[in-house]
């Protein structure tokens, strides 16, 4: 029981950053209909600048943890969205109306670039950051001894993801921008003809993508204390399959495809054996696309003539 | 001063580059303009802007650059080359890296300085056609006519030229060891870029996952001649079966998917097979992976320099020829190169069958080819089981000539080069993809001792050749019979 309460309050966890990773994905490919194959190594950018500002704050004598935090915050999702804004702005802008292929060639490109970008930058070596936050709450205690714990750390990234979405929410269905955005998803020439501005959209969506993906960074090296130029990667094509796994293009989705797969990590490495987490998630990707092929909640995509 | 900026708004020119540099020097301010250092206490920051004001004034130049050459203007990009030319000239000339000017050329390696004499020679280049263009006006239209009638035979001409000079390369007296061996990666990539071209290129399926089927057909040599002893010339249509098996099975329950999810099935499938590679210790070797695989024998004679115990014959001996570890080398060179024009031959010959008319049909409309009475699961099955045939013989081979295999050889990464050849070289053409092959794999194993710049630079390259040629370097994705020739109007 208590082990299993503790698997839980990992895969939340997992599952919380995953899910904001997701959002980007998913919300790009919705509206350009590309896999945004740069926007893992947009997160690792994003868990740098987290360590380097935490760092100046150091040096520099902030140490109220809260205002730490949120200037982190607000210079980590100012720098690193402008990493996603400049990425669209070279490499798929001008690919828009190319086959399908070429901004997916051009995105792979990016990522490589951006990865050995980082390590030229800083090194291939991990980075590590002292703790920040220590110490939780005891939720239950087995009288073997074992305890269920969750972190202090553990419940600023829930809570900091559940703000997001709130905000993030009200930002696509109560916001203009949000207006345009959907607007350019079901049809962007019909958008355009209304007056809406495709190229501002579509960059504000990859800044906006860029910005969660920061926030993901930031909790990241915070949860694990460990960041290198490689962690994009693996925790990229983890989120992409949580944002299909959800059902891509839908935000929602995202959010549960990434709660979905960190649950499954957890549990599978709880259980069985952590080598094999990742044949888990990918597994149950694959059974949920051939049984359900648009995502849990995607809609149906209806090929017409 | 206004013959300068001909034809340019000078407003719009300032305003693009200072927000060019603006962004640039926020975006390098923190990941590049701080090193972070490790100390005995944890990390430290060290500050080095002088790469963040080389990076600033490297994009002030080049973006001032792109938006007149954008706008069709020469004379400001002529002169901005020449500046940076210069800028990167004198020192490297005059040897005086040391001097003020020594910020501007921040690389340890002479052949990048030399290499970063690119950009203005390509900036100066494409000012002087638009220079040439504005001075006369061309009749492109027409030559461009000329161009597909000839543009086969052309094409034909070069892949005939190129095959006898591949062929004669070893025997040359351009044939160094290093050459050959470095052409016989290239090779290698060929093949597989010409195998996964069948899965892409003609039947228009997106995989991801293709460097799997590589690693089925290398380990499937390293076991089987692990375990039983059999030679490489048993195994290896042993491993393109296998491979080819491996296709079917895993394409089975994803063909039905369309385009994005079938490429992230197939990108999680190659991952699966890398971690099972690397947790089945018992059997794979895990991390260590697998060495000793034996070498292939020509016809059953070694390369070795002495006889083998049970008394047979070696190459060198059963020829009269002194042993030269070279022979090795040209053998291995011929055998993918036969390997891969195989895998050619292969591909012309299955377009014009009824199955490769049915790639290039589903490729083209899939509903379309279901109202004919096309089955597209098998169509598209028999596509990934052949595709990754060519992929388990290329494994195979590589298992052969490295001696030495192991899970890191077979990342995502790999997948995505092999894919980035394909889609660079031009969607379905073949010569394209021993161009961008060339390219993309012979020019980095060349610059081994750039290292990290590398990678960066393979990125860039690939960003760069599709924004200028988004269809790829020989772009045509023709289906090889139309019932209406191209143009006709109906």
């Amino acid at each position: 029981m208590e082990y299993f309460l503790q698997q839980l309050v990992n895969g939340v966890t997992l599952g919380a950053v995953y899910g904001l990773i997701a959002i980007g994905y998913s919300m790009v490919y919705g509206i350009i209909g590309m896999i945004n194959f740069a926007h893992g190594d947009i997160f690792m950018i994003g868990a740098f600048h987290a360590l380097i500002v935490f760092l100046i704050l150091g040096a520099v004598g902030i140490s109220w943890l809260p205002l730490a935090l949120l200037i982190v915050l607000i210079v980590g999702i100012l720098l690193t969205s402008l990493y996603g804004w400049s990425v669209e702005r070279i490499a798929y802008r001008p690919l828009r109306s190319s086959p399908r292929l070429a901004p997916l060639i051009s995105a792979i490109g990016a990522s490589i670039f951006l990865q050995n970008y980082v390590q030229l930058a800083q090194g291939a070596r991990p980075k590590p950051l002292a703790q920040m936050v220590s110490g939780g709450i005891t939720l239950v205690q087995s009288d073997a001894g074992f305890a269920a714990r969750v972190s202090y750390i553990q419940i600023v990234i829930v809570l900091l993801t559940l703000a997001l979405m709130a905000v993030f929410t009200w930002l696509i269905k109560g916001t203009a921008l949000g207006r345009a955005q959907r607007a350019c998803e079901q049809d962007r020439k019909m958008a355009a003809l209304l007056g809406v501005d495709v190229d501002r959209t579509i960059s504000l969506t990859f800044v906006i993508g860029a910005s969660l993906a920061a926030v993901a960074g930031l909790m990241f090296t915070l949860y694990y204390g460990v960041i290198d130029f490689f962690i994009g990667f693996v925790a990229g094509i983890k989120a992409f399959t949580a944002a299909v796994l959800g059902g891509i293009g839908s935000l929602p989705g995202a959010m549960l495809g990434g709660l979905l797969i960190g649950l499954i990590e957890a549990f599978w490495s709880g259980y069985f054996s952590v080598e094999y987490k990742d044949v888990a998630s990918f597994g149950v990707l694959v059974l949920v696309l051939i049984f359900r092929p648009t995502g849990l909640l995607g809609r149906p995509e209806i090929e017409k003539v | 001063m206004t013959g300068l900026l001909a034809g340019l708004d000078g407003n719009r020119l300032l305003r693009h580059v200072l927000g060019a540099v603006l962004i640039t020097f926020l975006m390098t301010s923190l990941i590049v303009g701080l090193e972070l250092v490790a100390t005995q206490t944890g990390l430290s920051l060290r500050p080095r802007y002088h790469i963040v004001l080389y990076c600033v004034v490297v994009v002030a130049l080049g973006s001032t650059a792109v938006f007149a050459l954008a706008e069709r203007s020469w004379r400001l990009p002529m002169l901005v080359g020449v500046v940076i030319a210069a800028l990167l000239l004198v020192p490297l000339l005059t040897g005086n890296l040391a001097s003020d000017l020594a910020f501007l050329l921040p690389f340890p390696v002479a052949p990048l300085n030399w290499l970063a004499l690119l950009l203005p020679a390509f900036i100066l280049i494409r000012a002087a056609q638009l220079a040439y263009a504005s001075a006369r006006p061309p009749a492109a239209a027409a030559r461009r006519r000329e161009m597909t009638r000839t543009g086969k035979l052309v094409s034909l001409g070069l892949g005939l030229l190129l095959i006898l000079v591949a062929f004669a390369f070893p025997i040359s007296p351009w044939g160094s060891r290093q050459l050959v061996d470095i052409l016989t990666i290239v090779l290698i990539y060929i093949m597989l870029g010409w195998g996964l071209n069948i899965v892409v290129g003609l039947a228009g399926l997106l995989d991801l996952g293709y460097v799997a089927f590589y690693a089925v057909g290398a380990y499937s040599y390293a076991l089987l001649s692990e375990y039983f002893g059999w030679s490489f010339w048993v195994c290896l249509p042993l491993a393109g079966l296998f491979a080819a098996s491996f296709g079917i099975v895993l394409g089975f329950p994803v063909l039905r998917l369309r385009g994005d999810y079938l490429a992230i099935v197939t990108l999680g499938f190659g991952e699966i097979i890398r971690v099972v590679l690397i947790n089945w210790y018992e059997f794979t070797g895990g991390p260590d992976g697998i060495g000793g695989i034996p070498r292939p024998s020509f016809f059953g004679l070694p390369f070795q320099a002495n006889p083998p115990r049970d008394g047979g014959e070696t190459f060198a001996s059963f020829f009269g020829l002194s042993f030269d570890p070279y022979h090795r080398i040209a053998f291995l060179y011929y055998l993918i190169l036969v390997l891969a024009l195989f895998t050619n031959w292969f591909t012309i010959r299955i377009r014009k069958l009824p199955i490769g008319r049915a790639w290039e049909a589903l490729r083209e409309d899939e509903i379309a080819c279901r109202a004919l009475g096309l089955n597209p699961t098998n169509v598209k099955l028999a596509a990934f089981g052949i595709g990754a045939m060519f992929a388990g013989f290329a494994g195979s081979f590589f298992a052969a000539r490295q001696g030495f295999i192991s899970p890191e050889s077979f990342v995502f990464i790999e997948s995505a080069v092999i894919l980035a050849i394909v889609v660079l070289g031009g969607l379905g053409s073949q010569l394209g993809i021993v161009f961008s092959a060339a390219i993309l794999i012979g020019l980095p194993e060349f610059f081994r001792e750039l290292e990290d710049y590398r990678m960066l630079a393979f990125g860039l390259v690939m960003v760069l050749i599709m924004i200028w040629k988004p269809t790829g370097l020989v772009s045509h994705r023709d289906p090889t019979i139309r019932l209406h020739p191209r143009g006709d109007g109906r």
